[in-house]
């Protein structure tokens, strides 16, 4: 070993541990801006047409159309991070922020847009006028500009299909028409999750539009998606103590080999493609990590493999009393004989209270016990009311849906903890 | 996984909270390991699930004052609109409470998602918590659901909204699939409280055990209890309750000198019946904690109060009963069957006959079926003695009765003409008035024949 080596890996094992934890963490949960897997081609349409407007002035407008967690912003940041080293674009181009979440109307826009550009009607992140004056105010500044001598606006909103939701789409209007004639050069960008966002639109709005569309649609296999997962749990070059990172990434090489690693990643592949549900799953490994155990292993996948994926209807059924299960198996068999009609609490006590009779001597209860149970039902929605208005009728004669499959139910039973054996047997076979 | 070793966590803290909170040492160390140390990134949120009275809150809220971690936790039962939610968790964090003192001048006002970001980041800079995560929690989350539809997937993905280091935990007894907005939302990660066993109950409930006693006797006590109501009821703070409410019932003998501590089975014997009494009364809150808590002093049978609902008997004028009952049996019985009830020259008809396929079920299993104003006054009339003019008296009384909530108009509200009723009384109720009117209703209900 060199004696510069020996003096980088000068940490010790729990800095490095709390410095993995830093790494990891930021990049699952964060998301940060990083290079994107498998959208070279988007990336690089993206990264033209931003330079278009902001080094040419040219108006353009985009939809970024993709599932959640397929990358969208992730690659608009990237294009951002890209234009930003550029130094010409960097002190020109102007950027505003919308996301559909948080402006949820037209005024809350405008004076965000305002705020966002610092125009003279804001003092510190005040932003004064009425939202009519904002308007005028806005759109007189943005006309007063030409091609050649205003700066460039870029505006990115996210979660666009929500803009299509605001009062007769004014802003997307006004955005679209300054993108359309010769004044001030703008981009406006959209993210939406949504493939039929277009038909949201309204026709003077849609007509406006570009028509240009970015996918993003997580075409890659599984190879390449084990590929990320090592990518992603990787550590970085510049990680200070180089032997422990190399250890650490020689682990989760032989990991990506490993079988039942490769099994839970296929598993997860299959349901579901895109990364977030990939995050969420190394979070739950890496909040393994310790001191004492300062590897990944296999076992620990697994482990978070199955907290990840527990049923949780199983996992409420499992905390039933009972009499609570009772009712449900007696929902279920409702449920076959009627063949799905809905049902009220009478017709559950009925059914009840035959098995009471003629099987079982040991579940002896009141009307109003068992109704009780019924309510605590209710109100963890495992059953649900037909119709909503509760004060019409009494509640013994609301009538309700199960929410449950009866394989659940049956699963559910096997795992319960004490169950009697003449319910279990009831469960199986109804009554006559 | 069951050692704690993250080496940052201290060792007596750990043992602190785990002396706090008894049975929840795996649900501690997931919680802790996402949680990290206070500079790292959480997940942005987390969505903890469990059934009532599971120790969600109470572990999350000890966990993050134990360990001083910037935090609010929120109620959104009590902070039931947007705006209350948002002015709340900033006021909070800055360690406003709306006293008369600081006369509101640092009150923070907010009234949209958008300001609350802006503010929340000028609040965060302020307190000068830039460096660690601040957490939100939001209790009872399922209430997020029914108000403003921006503020669900905006709390999921705050942490991205803010750009700061936050950490939003939704706690609530109803599973994550019911919240999923129909567009999606960022995914939050899921912890599951899992219902304590049988075994874990005793364990807690045996804490709370009384100093002059010892430690097995309320052991043995709590573990009777649970034999009784465990079937019925797993909530713990029900379970609880109860055993405050009984404990002193079941010490009476001990102390009056009569049964030795540990005749456990003479002790069963004198507290079973009293535990079976107290599921019908105190459990549904048919009387109230504090009456049950003076029988048992005063001795008294339990049986000698009335509970709420023996106290169903409603004083009525003569015509409001006999409308009432007019409008049970036109509720209950089908209208094919009126002309053999109430004419006079019906001949005979078996009901074998009357039957049809579907009618098999009694209707008293079905519910009530609306009927038109004009069957309930030919009911009516048919069984008032006396002759009665339709007066304005009389549709004022129907009209008051649905007031009561002893009728109520279906369909249309604002229907004059040929408006329909259901009765909404139960059995018990209208044989009760009948009695009062001597009329003898069983002979009239279809169902009994």
């Amino acid at each position: 070993m060199s004696k510069r080596k020996t003096k980088d890996s000068s940490l010790s094992l729990g800095e490095c541990i709390a410095e993995v934890h830093m790494t990891l963490r930021r990049r699952f949960c964060h998301h940060l801006p990083c290079k994107p897997f498998g959208v070279e081609a988007q990336y690089k349409n993206l990264l033209d047409l931003l330079k278009q407007t902001a080094v040419h002035g040219e108006s353009n407008s985009v939809l970024i159309v993709g599932p959640r967690g397929a990358g969208k912003t992730m690659l608009l940041k990237s294009v951002l991070n890209e234009l930003k080293k550029m130094k010409q674009i960097e002190e020109n181009l102007l950027q505003v922020h919308l996301n559909g979440l948080l402006q949820t109307d037209d005024k809350i826009a405008l004076k965000e847009i305002t705020r966002q550009l610092q125009l003279e009607n804001v003092v510190g992140d005040k932003v004064f006028g009425s939202s009519a004056e904002n308007l005028a105010f806005l759109l007189e500044a943005l006309k007063k500009g030409n091609r050649s001598s205003s700066r460039p606006v870029l505006f990115i909103l996210d979660e666009f299909d929500l803009f299509a939701h605001h009062k007769n789409q004014t802003l997307l209007y006004n955005l679209l028409d300054i993108a359309q004639a010769a004044q001030t050069p703008v981009a406006v960008i959209g993210l939406t999750c949504r493939l039929d966002v277009l038909e949201l639109l309204e026709k003077r709005v849609k007509s406006r539009f570009s028509h240009r569309q970015i996918h993003l649609l997580n075409a890659f296999s599984f190879r390449q998606y084990v590929e990320v997962f090592q990518q992603q749990l990787s550590l970085p070059k510049e990680f200070p103590d180089g032997r422990f990172a190399q250890e650490w990434n020689q682990n989760i090489e032989s990991l990506c080999k490993d079988k039942t690693v490769v099994d839970i990643l296929q598993k997860h592949f299959n349901s579901s493609k895109d990364f977030r549900s990939l995050h969420v799953l190394l979070m739950f490994t890496l909040s393994h990590v310790t001191v004492s155990k300062p590897s990944i292993q296999s076992m620990d996948l697994l482990d978070a493999s199955r907290q990840y994926t527990m049923d949780s209807k199983a996992n409420i059924l499992h905390g039933l009393s009972v009499l609570e299960l009772c009712l449900i198996i007696a929902m279920k068999h409702l449920n076959s004989t009627y063949e799905g009609q809905p049902f009220n609490f009478e017709m559950v006590y009925n059914e009840f209270q035959k098995f009471v009779q003629r099987k079982s001597n040991s579940m002896h209860f009141e009307k109003p016990v068992i109704l009780k149970a019924f309510e605590h039902l209710h109100q963890l929605e495992l059953i649900k009311p037909m119709e909503g208005a509760s004060v019409r009728t009494q509640k013994e004669y609301q009538l309700v849906k199960l929410l449950l499959d009866s394989s659940q139910i049956m699963d559910a039973l096997q795992k319960y903890p004490q169950c009697p054996t003449d319910v279990r047997l009831w469960a199986s076979s109804p009554l006559e | 996984m069951t050692e704690l070793d993250y080496a940052e966590f201290p060792k007596d803290k750990i043992s602190l909270l785990k002396e706090k909170l008894i049975c929840r040492d795996s649900q501690i160390v997931t919680l802790l390991s996402l949680l990290g140390e206070p500079q790292h990134y959480s997940y942005p949120s987390i969505f903890v699930y469990g059934h009532t009275a599971t120790g969600k809150t109470y572990v999350i809220q000890t966990l993050l004052k134990t360990w001083k971690l910037p935090h609010v936790i929120v109620n959104c039962v009590e902070c039931f609109s947007s705006r209350m939610l948002f002015e709340y968790i900033l006021n909070q964090l800055q360690g406003n409470w709306l006293s008369s003192e600081n006369e509101r001048t640092s009150y923070l006002r907010c009234n949209s998602l958008n300001e609350f970001v802006l503010l929340f980041k000028q609040v965060v800079r302020e307190q000068n918590l830039l460096n660690q995560t601040v957490y939100i929690v939001l209790d009872k989350a399922e209430q997020l659901r029914e108000m403003d539809a921006n503020l669900l997937p905006g709390f999921l993905r705050f942490q991205e909204l803010a750009e700061e280091n936050v950490t939003v935990f939704f706690i609530s007894e109803i599973v994550w699939e019911k919240f999923r907005p129909n567009t999606g939302c960022f995914e939050p990660l899921t912890l599951y409280f899992p219902d304590y066993s049988k075994d874990d109950l005793l364990k807690i409930l045996s804490r709370d055990h009384p100093p002059e006693f010892s430690a097995d006797f309320y052991t043995s006590y709590i573990s009777i209890l649970l034999g009784v109501f465990y079937t019925v009821c797993r909530d713990l703070k029900e379970l609880r309750h109860l055993a405050a409410l009984n404990f002193s019932k079941f010490c009476e003998p001990v102390k009056k000198g009569n049964v030795r501590e540990e005749d456990t089975r003479r002790l069963w014997r004198n507290i079973e019946p009293h535990l079976k009494k107290a599921m019908q009364t105190v459990y549904l809150r048919e009387i109230s904690s504090s009456q049950w808590e003076r029988l048992e002093q005063e001795d008294e049978d339990s049986k000698h109060l009335k509970g709420l609902s023996a106290h169903g008997h409603v004083e009525l004028p003569y015509y409001s009963k006999f409308l009432l009952i007019a409008a049970y049996l036109s509720s209950y019985n089908p209208a094919r069957t009126d002309k053999r009830f109430f004419l006079k020259h019906h001949g005979k008809i078996k009901k074998s006959s009357f039957l049809k396929k579907h009618e098999k079920t009694s209707n008293h299993l079905l519910g009530p079926k609306p009927f038109p104003l004009d069957r309930l006054l030919a009911i009516f009339y048919s069984i008032v003695d006396s002759r009665v003019t339709p007066s304005a008296n009389v549709f004022s009384q129907i009209t008051t009765l649905v007031a009561l909530q002893l009728l109520t108009l279906v369909g249309h509200d604002d229907q004059l003409d040929g408006p329909k009723y259901k009765c909404t009384a139960s059995l018990d109720f209208i044989r009760a008035i009948a009695r009062t009117v001597n009329f003898d209703i069983v002979r009239y209900l279809y169902d009994f024949l």
